[in-house]
């Protein structure tokens, strides 16, 4: 088993394995997603408050979670690339950072748009919408950072300092609606009691979340083969691996 | 582990608990500006400020809602189950706008102490469940505290 990981440190090995692995993980995350659509949009039963419209947390609640596991894996990665130097885990965290900046601009897009016809604003500077937009602008600014420094080495040094930084905002966002008083409503599935939620209504939700985690790792190890391709550009496999294929 | 790991590894702690332990008391100083609105309690007890519009929120009392005769402005109780503030608006409530319902208002208290609003943006609560489960669970709380209401008042 730590033999399999070391092996997957080398940036070689981990470039054919994710090439292999993307197409299932691909064609999972499209049954999770078809699945948790269909169940949602037709199948789960409407709300007694807000009818339809809430069927919107389908796409929302998925995406805010997701924007907020991204930010933990791309912290973590970072820090064990401070830690042990190594090359993988530093692709790895500045490859979750746009994955992570699209989950976060989804999740506000799609809390503007359930908020104005229920709560009646598209926007309010409350705790739970303030830090999560502030998310956004961390993920903005590791992006940005990386990309200032021309170093790709220092430049994930440097975004992985950041990240870590940033990581204060993580259970700021998840307790502020239980810290202050927020127009957005209390956690409905992470909490210690049962969930608040009708089980044919949950359901579709996990499907939903699950869709969402293969997505990311689609993704992610898509990007990641990118970096990793034009990181190594000098060396002998890659220099093979493109004239194989040309 | 290695020394110089050892020692990335302790920096990085010490980094990350630093921020923590100093965004805990900014955001502790800052507590009062955080919060989205104040409870009607805390407006009776004169936390609110008097001369600044401020939000206020809690959930419309039941059967207080009165519309005015221009058909526009509405007059409401607002409630914490402890203190009640009188709120009046004048426009389109929002569609989840109805008694018993959770609210948010922005405006300024009038010098009779009530909360003229210029804006009232309804809070929905974490629950989800088809309208059935709903009126089934009304039912059952009904059940349960229409008899211990009656013998329970002294």
């Amino acid at each position: 088993m730590l033999k399999f990981f070391h092996r997957m440190a080398s940036p070689k090995y981990f470039y054919q394995f994710a090439g292999k692995l993307i197409p299932w993980l691909g064609v999972a995350c499209l049954g999770f997603m078809l699945a948790g659509l269909y169940d949602g949009l037709l199948v789960a039963p409407t709300d007694y408050q807000q009818g339809d419209s809430y069927r919107i947390m389908f796409v929302h609640v998925p995406a805010a979670w997701m924007s907020l596991f991204i930010y933990m894996v791309m912290a973590t990665a970072g820090a064990i690339g401070l830690i042990w130097h190594i090359k993988l885990a530093e692709v790895m965290a500045i490859s979750s950072a746009h994955v992570g900046a699209s989950f976060t601009f989804l999740a506000l897009v799609t809390g503007s748009i359930w908020g104005k016809p229920m709560w009646g604003a598209w926007w309010v500077w409350d705790a739970r919408l303030t830090s999560e937009l502030i998310l956004l602008f961390l993920y903005l600014g590791v992006i940005a950072l990386y990309n200032a420094v021309e170093d790709k080495r220092t430049a994930a040094r440097a975004t992985s300092i950041l990240a870590l930084v940033g990581v204060v905002n993580i259970p700021i966002i998840h307790y502020s609606v239980e810290w202050w008083n927020t127009l957005h409503q209390g956690p409905t599935v992470t909490k210690f009691d049962a969930p608040s939620i009708d089980l044919r209504m949950l359901i579709p939700l996990l499907l939903m979340a699950v869709a969402f985690k293969l997505f990311y790792a689609v993704v992610v190890l898509m990007r990641a083969r990118c970096e990793i391709l034009q990181r190594e550009r000098n060396s002998g496999w890659v220099k093979e691996l493109v004239r194989a294929s040309s | 582990m290695n020394p110089v790991r050892k020692k990335r590894l302790i920096l990085i702690g010490l980094m990350v608990t630093g921020v923590a332990i100093a965004v805990a008391f900014a955001l502790n100083a800052f507590n009062q500006n955080l919060m989205f609105f104040y409870a009607p309690s805390e407006v009776m007890a004169g936390d609110a400020p008097p001369d600044h519009p401020f939000r206020l929120g809690g959930l419309v009392t039941t059967g207080s809602v009165q519309r005015q005769p221009d058909g526009l402005t509405t007059r409401f109780d607002v409630t914490d189950n402890v203190k009640t503030v009188t709120v009046q608006y004048t426009g389109i409530l929002p569609d989840l706008f109805r008694e018993g319902q959770g609210i948010v208002a922005h405006g300024k208290l009038n010098e009779n102490g009530v909360f003229i609003a210029d804006e009232v943006l309804a809070k929905h609560d974490e629950n989800y469940m088809p309208p059935e489960v709903a009126a089934s669970l009304k039912d059952a709380h009904n059940a349960a505290t229409t008899p211990a209401a009656g013998t329970g008042a002294p």
